[in-house]
């Protein structure tokens, strides 16, 4: 069965939509699996019915009503989509929190959603409501599912969901068609999310998506790739990453295909190849993390593997440029093709979860051509998107036979994209959001005559692809007034296994700078070999042959750039990005103007004559703690 | 497992009575009394050389004390060798891994369960029957209580000693807990752990003596202060094999006798908080 099998109107609801599903499915197939002790367990669509049906009834009879807010928050698991249909369905409006939220964002997000509910997976959770209870006066119920480490938690507000699940059953036998008619009772343009959004800038900001929002944008995707209920997806993103809900509930539901979900979020990469799903939808980190993986085994490899891999590499390469370029693949590259596949592809494909991948995609931020280049060399078909959580996932898609690896592809169906007077880029489609909660000044700012103003430049190539050139506040004017997106050049150095991370410094400066953070078990495999002793991250970052290395790796991605865009100097953080300090927002993108506060010592000493830096400062811990460091870093120059 | 008559709570589950050991003319421990209550935490502490893991061999049996009684359930066991003690449900963990290197840390927590295995080599081999029913009920207990419960699912199938030292200490905890131990000899656990992998040791602790499934009782050698004090319901201080006090955590911080024994002039709680 392909795409859409449901008729999407404006009026359907995403529950009217799951029971739908449900009925059709029944118990003959499975919705869902969840690897537990080390086993799959399946869950039907009938399964998924009564589980959400009984929760839902039971956060009713302890007083959710429609258009309340409901907090979630946990890993991803069965539960969790659980408790957001289970929420929707009784009209409430499901509100995701980032799972490694600290305490601070939980607090606010809970308190301006004015979330009544609360539902975790474990101690840990119910711990971060525990501890906001007292300031967010409106947060009543805190549920949770996992009973480990629950036993001294009596309080009467924390309740499992299996209780609640009880309390439901009790109230479903007094009023059976309760449900039925909670369902009935929505409308398509209703508000179905509240969505928080990662903010490289500001405080998050809610933006209010509706059924119709959601189903439409699913429909669209699955318009140009259609996916078919035979279908495995693996939800391992957080549910607050919109990626993951336009995945798992936009098209999961409408396709039909069934939800793997892993059983811890260490195991994710070996679960994925034990499903090998056949669509993915992941941000740039992920498949650098693959390439670099792929990387660091090959150097690790005996001699006849590492031949294997350079022969099937170099024809993969060769082939993949000709479909860029849309030539025809000539018969004998087609051969070769085919035994580059039986020599290595076949294999690292497998080891990598990706032998049934029809379309994967990448979005939410840039991704290198080396990136793309590498997973098309090896016959996975990559593809960028664009879009935004105020358009309900996405926007811009590349299209099969139709890659650029510069570009993001054309609008999908039903979507307008345009280019404002300076640059921006504007997105008009059904999933356009309806506004930011309880901040209309924002709304004002981003949504005019039905115009989604993203904040992003970028223009429209010949071919009708879009372009995105980078948030428009992050573009650097280089020493030749030349603007220049630093990502691009980060991505580059990203190629390289050693590094995990850059930044790169250069706005209005005589030349371009780079901070570095190393891979720290690569490199720490790499000094190994080379006997080079070290104890810690902050030891080998300083370490002077870590800095030869990590030069030698900026020199490579230096090479084919205009003078002006050269790296001149670097010198190598003692620590990597972390979204706890603030560093990345939740999604992973550097957030530039946190950054240049944070660290204006060493962006001043990059530019004067000096070979060091000393730092003082304080680093955060997930829970809270803090710790101050000193120390200092060495600044290198790169041979131009 | 419980051979002696059914064990409550609070009951002694373990007694050492006027406990002798020496190597040659080194006393190692000279008439050490303990007795340990079914359901708490036990804590032994005191300085390097003390005699604390003497204690625990003897316990469990790798040592035979020269003079003294040890009774298990009310049954003395001295003359019980180690494996035999294991069987009665004393499991331990050692100071220095002693993982079976070369193995999985699944294969190296379903040794700690071979003993309850009835089947036999042959039924085992064909997997029919009984010791397929056996061994299903096995996996299903490994899975669910203990491989849950101490977080090492990302690793189950890998080689033991390409792990790092942390992993190792809660594998080798993973190891006594298949034992079904109704009774546990910890030997500083914590030693080598950074903070965070401290705190979840102190919470596996925790959970396996408060958990229902559990209801394990610990003895804890541990030289890191903040644990002892935090989780223990009794501690026991030793000083060159003979013991100078034993009571709650409250009453040996307050003890001058122990402060100036072991802990000199420093605050009591000289952790890494």
């Amino acid at each position: 069965m392909s795409g859409a099998n449901v008729e999407i109107t404006e009026d359907l609801t995403i529950p009217q939509l799951f029971y739908s599903q449900c009925k059709r499915y029944g118990s003959g197939k499975v919705a869902m699996r969840e690897k537990e002790f080390g086993i799959w367990i399946p869950y039907t669509w009938q399964d998924y019915l009564d589980n959400v049906k009984y929760l839902c009834l039971g956060m009713v009879s302890l007083g959710l009503k429609r258009g309340d807010k409901v907090a979630m928050i946990g890993d991803n698991r069965p539960e969790g989509i659980w408790a957001e249909m289970a929420a929707m369905c009784a009209g409430a409006i499901p509100v995701w929190l980032f799972q490694d939220c600290m305490m601070e964002e939980v607090k606010y997000i809970i308190d301006h959603s004015d979330s009544r509910f609360f539902v975790g997976e474990t101690q840990e959770e119910v711990d971060k409501a525990l501890a906001i209870k007292p300031e967010c006066p409106k947060l009543e119920y805190v549920l949770w599912d996992d009973p480990k480490g629950m036993r001294r938690y009596h309080q009467e507000f924390l309740m499992s969901i299996k209780k609640v699940q009880e309390l439901g059953r009790e109230l479903d036998r007094k009023e059976p068609d309760l449900f039925e008619k909670m369902i009935n009772e929505g409308n398509g343009q209703d508000v179905c999310l509240l969505f928080y959004t990662s903010g490289t800038t500001s405080l998050p900001k809610g933006a209010l998506l509706t059924h119709w929002n959601m189903l439409s944008m699913g429909q669209s995707l699955m318009a140009i790739d259609p996916c078919y209920d035979t279908d495995d997806f693996v939800s391992y993103l957080p549910f607050a990453w919109i990626g993951e809900q336009m995945m798992s509930i936009s098209c999961g539901l409408q396709v039909g295909y069934t939800l793997n979900f892993p059983e811890e979020p260490e195991t994710a990469q070996q679960n994925i190849r034990e499903i090998g799903p056949h669509v993915m939808f992941a941000a740039p980190r992920l498949y650098e993390g693959l390439t670099r993986q792929v990387q660091v085994k090959y150097l690790d490899s005996t001699w006849t593997k590492r031949k294997a891999y350079e022969i099937a590499t170099k024809i993969g390469y060769h082939v993949a440029e000709m479909m860029f370029e849309k030539k025809p693949v000539p018969f004998h590259w087609k051969i070769l093709k085919y035994f580059a596949y039986l020599i290595m592809q076949k294999k690292l494909k497998d080891h990598l979860g990706m032998s049934r991948l029809r379309h994967c995609y990448t979005g939410g931020a840039a991704m290198g051509p080396d990136h793309f280049r590498f997973f098309h060399a090896l016959g996975v078909n990559l593809k960028q998107i664009y879009g935004q959580t105020e358009i309900a996932g996405i926007s811009v898609v590349h299209r099969d036979g139709d890659i650029k690896f510069d570009t993001v592809g054309t609008p999908l169906p039903g979507t307008e994209i345009k280019i404002s007077e300076d640059g921006e880029i504007l997105s008009k489609s059904p999933s356009v959001f309806k506004g930011y909660y309880k901040n209309d000044k924002a709304t004002e700012e981003t949504l005019k005559d039905g115009w989604l103003h993203s904040g992003d430049t970028g223009f429209i190539d010949d071919d009708g692809h879009l372009v995105v050139f980078d948030r428009s506040k992050d573009v650097m004017i280089l020493s030749d007034d030349r603007p220049f997106a630093p990502q691009y050049l980060e991505s580059r150095l990203k190629f390289s296994p050693y590094i995990q991370d850059a930044w790169v410094i250069g706005d209005k400066r005589p030349y371009v700078t780079a901070v570095m953070c190393i891979d720290y078990s690569v490199v720490g495999k790499w000094a190994d070999e080379h006997k080079i002793n070290y104890t810690s991250y902050p030891e080998l970052s300083q370490n002077p042959a870590v800095y030869d290395l990590v030069r030698k790796q900026i020199e490579e991605a230096n090479r084919d750039l205009p003078e002006p865009a050269r790296i001149r100097k670097f010198l190598n953080l003692f620590k990597a990005f972390d979204a706890d300090d603030d560093e990345l927002t939740r999604t992973s993108k550097l957030r530039r103007g946190f950054m240049a506060d944070r660290y204006s010592d060493i962006i001043e000493k990059l530019y004067e004559d000096t070979d060091a830096v000393h730092l003082d400062m304080t680093i955060t811990y997930e829970d809270g703690r803090t710790q101050r460091i000193k120390t200092d870093l060495r600044i290198m120059e790169v041979g131009q | 497992m419980g051979q002696v008559g059914e064990f409550k709570e609070g009951d002694t589950i373990l007694k050492l009575e006027d406990i002798h050991m020496s190597f040659g003319k080194v006393a190692a421990l000279s008439g050490v009394n303990l007795e340990v209550k079914k359901g708490e935490i036990h804590s032994i502490i005191g300085p390097n050389g003390a005699g604390k893991t003497v204690m625990m061999n003897c316990i469990n049996g790798l040592y035979r004390p020269q003079k003294g009684n040890i009774y298990y359930k009310g049954e003395r066991v001295n003359s019980l060798s180690p494996h035999k003690r294991a069987a009665m449900g004393i499991g331990r963990t050692f100071q220095k891994l002693e993982l079976y290197g070369g193995m999985t840390v699944l294969d190296n927590i379903r040794m700690g369960s071979h003993i309850h295995l009835k089947s036999g080599i042959v039924s085992g081999s064909i997997y029919i029957g009984k010791a397929k029913k056996e061994e299903l009920a096995e996996r299903k207990f490994i899975e669910e209580e203990i491989i849950d419960l101490l977080e090492i699912e990302s690793i189950r199938d890998h080689v033991a000693h390409m792990l790092p030292y942390g992993l190792q200490k809660r594998v080798e905890l993973g190891r006594a807990l298949a034992l079904r131990p109704e009774l546990i000899l910890l030997d500083e656990p914590m030693a080598g752990l950074n903070l965070e992998e401290v705190e979840d040791m102190a919470r596996f602790i925790l959970d396996i003596n408060e958990e229902k499934r559990w209801r394990t009782t610990c003895i804890l050698v541990e030289h890191d202060m903040g644990v002892v004090m935090d989780i223990s319901n009794n501690v026991l201080v030793l000083n060159f094999g003979n013991v100078i006090a034993d009571g709650p955590p409250e009453e040996i911080s307050s003890n001058p006798e122990v402060v100036k024994a072991y802990l000199g002039a420093e605050d009591l709680y000289i952790t890494r908080r």
